[in-house]
């Protein structure tokens, strides 16, 4: 039987996310370890790191240890553009880490949706990244945008692309002033560039938001379907929120994406969107949406929260019969879940209570 | 996570005119003004902590989450490009980064330039931007020394005043980029504690009108 003293934090976390995507009829997708470098180097912006672990197989191709799971899962699912392919994975990936330059390990929870992808299938995805959240914290956002609607906002101030990515980049670090001076730069009007800035500071509440825009951009073409999309998340209350940040690459993602937050963990823990464009560059018909929970970013979240290390301490003599002793070993095991035996109590062990035998 | 804002300062010159603003905008905290060795300050009421940091490691602090906002240069962003919000341009700390070099310098595009500096992001960035080839030489300090003692052709570094660079002899090419301090707001902490975070930008933006 299972205690609490049995499974690690991050541990319960990968069953409960298991079976909760289980229960909307994902099956769970097995992998291998690795696959051909070809794969990365054709999409290496879609990468959250480029630096990838290479070695050569006994034909002498060039592998890699798999840095994403999304690519490995496109390559190898079958395009049905009428169809629906629903999986999760839970899969370690090899990248390098931003803050200590070297590669690490992660584990890697997640889930796909690829095929006829419709509006149910968004609001499902978007339900079930929710729900993973609450499933890890009881304080969590889940803050989505819609590109659509970012796109459209951009396309009022400029037809470049060039100033259309600096636009972008400065959204995503919420840079007012930064708009500001790149407008100014650009001989793009004041009034367009107040429209702009005052899009990339609406944060909160879906109908507040929506509301907002209404008044903002009221010929936009995607507010009726991002209000329905939000309508259908209504039960989730303050943990969904709007906001226009979004600071990933245009030439993958399209429509909605969306970043998980929960409370005391520095950064998202989980992301993910539609990914139409790079299903497209990969010769795929089937549209796509999915996300991943970092299991790595939530070590922070457990730092400290295990209050013993074992609950009992049982303590013997150097003369204690054996056979009494693993019985009473036994006993107080089904009655207190987990009992470390020993002569002496080690420096420094966290327990309960401690039992002289 | 407590809900206090906590906020990282700049050590040094700065960073008291910085907090001089806050005070001024309603943030006050009494015990940062007494003389004692203390690194960290609370104002319980207000809610709202500060801590002294080296400049350079603001958005460190920030960006993993020790500090919910703080006060970085637009040097630092731009050179580790931490993922922050960048909510305000204080226009304070104004200098600019910019390339110099020894007086009537002329630059031999047939070779390869040699640049020394501490910002090797920026300086590769701005050279990339052109299509020029470089050699960056990465040093922590003491910058204008490298085009003096034939260590690097030119210098990517901050100019103030411009009088170091004057005093040895050495001239500003070009500016890449005005630099001025900014305040930063960690992302997930923007999400947490809005109201507060979005509240101080507010104040502080007016009282540097």
């Amino acid at each position: 039987m299972l205690s609490e003293f049995t499974l690690r934090d991050d541990e319960k976390i990968i069953f409960s996310l298991r079976s909760l995507y289980e229960k909307y009829g994902y099956e769970q997708y097995k992998m291998v370890k690795f696959e051909e470098y070809d794969l990365y180097a054709k999409n290496k912006e879609f990468l959250v790191s480029e630096n990838i672990i290479t070695f050569n197989d006994t034909s002498g191709k060039l592998m890699a240890l798999k840095p994403d799971v999304t690519l490995s899962i496109i390559k190898n699912t079958e395009d049905d553009p009428k169809g629906i392919h629903k999986v999760y994975y839970n899969e370690n990936v090899y990248r390098v880490s931003k803050s200590s330059k070297n590669y690490r390990e992660l584990m890697q929870v997640g889930i796909e949706c690829m095929g006829d992808v419709d509006g149910y299938c968004i609001s499902e995805t978007l339900s079930l990244a929710a729900m993973s959240l609450a499933a890890i914290s009881e304080r969590a956002v889940l803050s989505i945008t819609d590109l659509d609607v970012i796109s459209y906002a951009v396309s009022l101030l400029t037809d470049s692309s060039r100033v259309a990515a600096d636009l972008l980049a400065l959204a995503g670090e919420k840079n007012l002033h930064g708009i500001s001076a790149l407008c100014e730069k650009e001989g793009i009007s004041e009034d367009k560039c107040a429209l702009f800035r005052s899009i990339v500071s609406l944060h909160g509440q879906s109908n507040s938001v929506i509301e907002s825009l209404r008044r903002i951009i009221p010929a936009c073409p995607c507010l009726d379907l991002l209000a329905s999309t939000a309508q259908s998340l209504e039960e989730f209350g303050d943990m969904i929120e709007l906001d226009f940040t979004y600071s990933g690459d245009l030439n993958y993602y399209n429509g909605i994406v969306f970043r998980g937050y929960v409370d005391g963990v520095p950064t998202a823990v989980l992301s993910g969107g539609q990914y139409d464009r790079l299903m497209e560059k990969m010769g795929r018909k089937s549209r796509a949406i999915g996300f991943a929970v970092y299991l790595d970013e939530l070590e922070g979240l457990f730092r400290g929260a295990k209050e013993y290390d074992v609950d009992t301490v049982l303590i013997y003599g150097e003369n204690a019969p054996r056979k009494a002793l693993t019985e009473k070993v036994r006993e107080l095991t089904a009655q207190y879940g987990s009992v470390l035996a020993l002569k002496a109590v080690p420096e420094k062990l966290r327990y309960r209570q401690k039992i002289e035998f | 996570m407590d809900n206090f804002v906590n906020v990282a300062l700049p050590k040094g010159r700065l960073g008291e005119k910085v907090y001089d603003i806050f005070e001024k905008s309603g943030f006050e905290c009494p015990s940062i003004r007494e003389p004692n060795r203390k690194l960290i300050f609370e104002n319980e009421e207000k809610k709202i902590r500060y801590f002294w940091v080296k400049p350079s490691d603001v958005a460190i602090y920030v960006e993993r989450g020790a500090a919910d906002i703080g006060v970085a240069g637009k040097d630092i962003l731009l050179e580790y490009k931490p993922d922050v919000f960048e909510l305000l341009d204080l226009d304070m700390g104004k200098c600019r980064m910019a390339v110099a070099a020894p007086k009537g310098f002329r630059d031999d595009r047939s070779r390869t330039l040699r640049v020394a500096t501490k910002f090797s992001n920026i300086a590769a960035d701005y050279y990339n931007s052109i299509g020029r080839d470089i050699d960056i030489i990465h040093l922590n300090g003491s910058i204008e020394i490298a085009p003096i003692l034939g260590l690097s052709d030119v210098i990517v570094d901050i100019v103030e005043t411009g009088a170091t660079l004057k005093e040895n002899d050495l001239e500003v090419l070009e500016t890449i980029v005005p630099i001025s301090a900014r305040l930063i707001s960690n992302k997930a902490s923007f999400r947490f504690k809005s109201d507060m975070i979005e509240k101080i930008a507010g104040c502080i933006a007016e009282a540097i009108k």
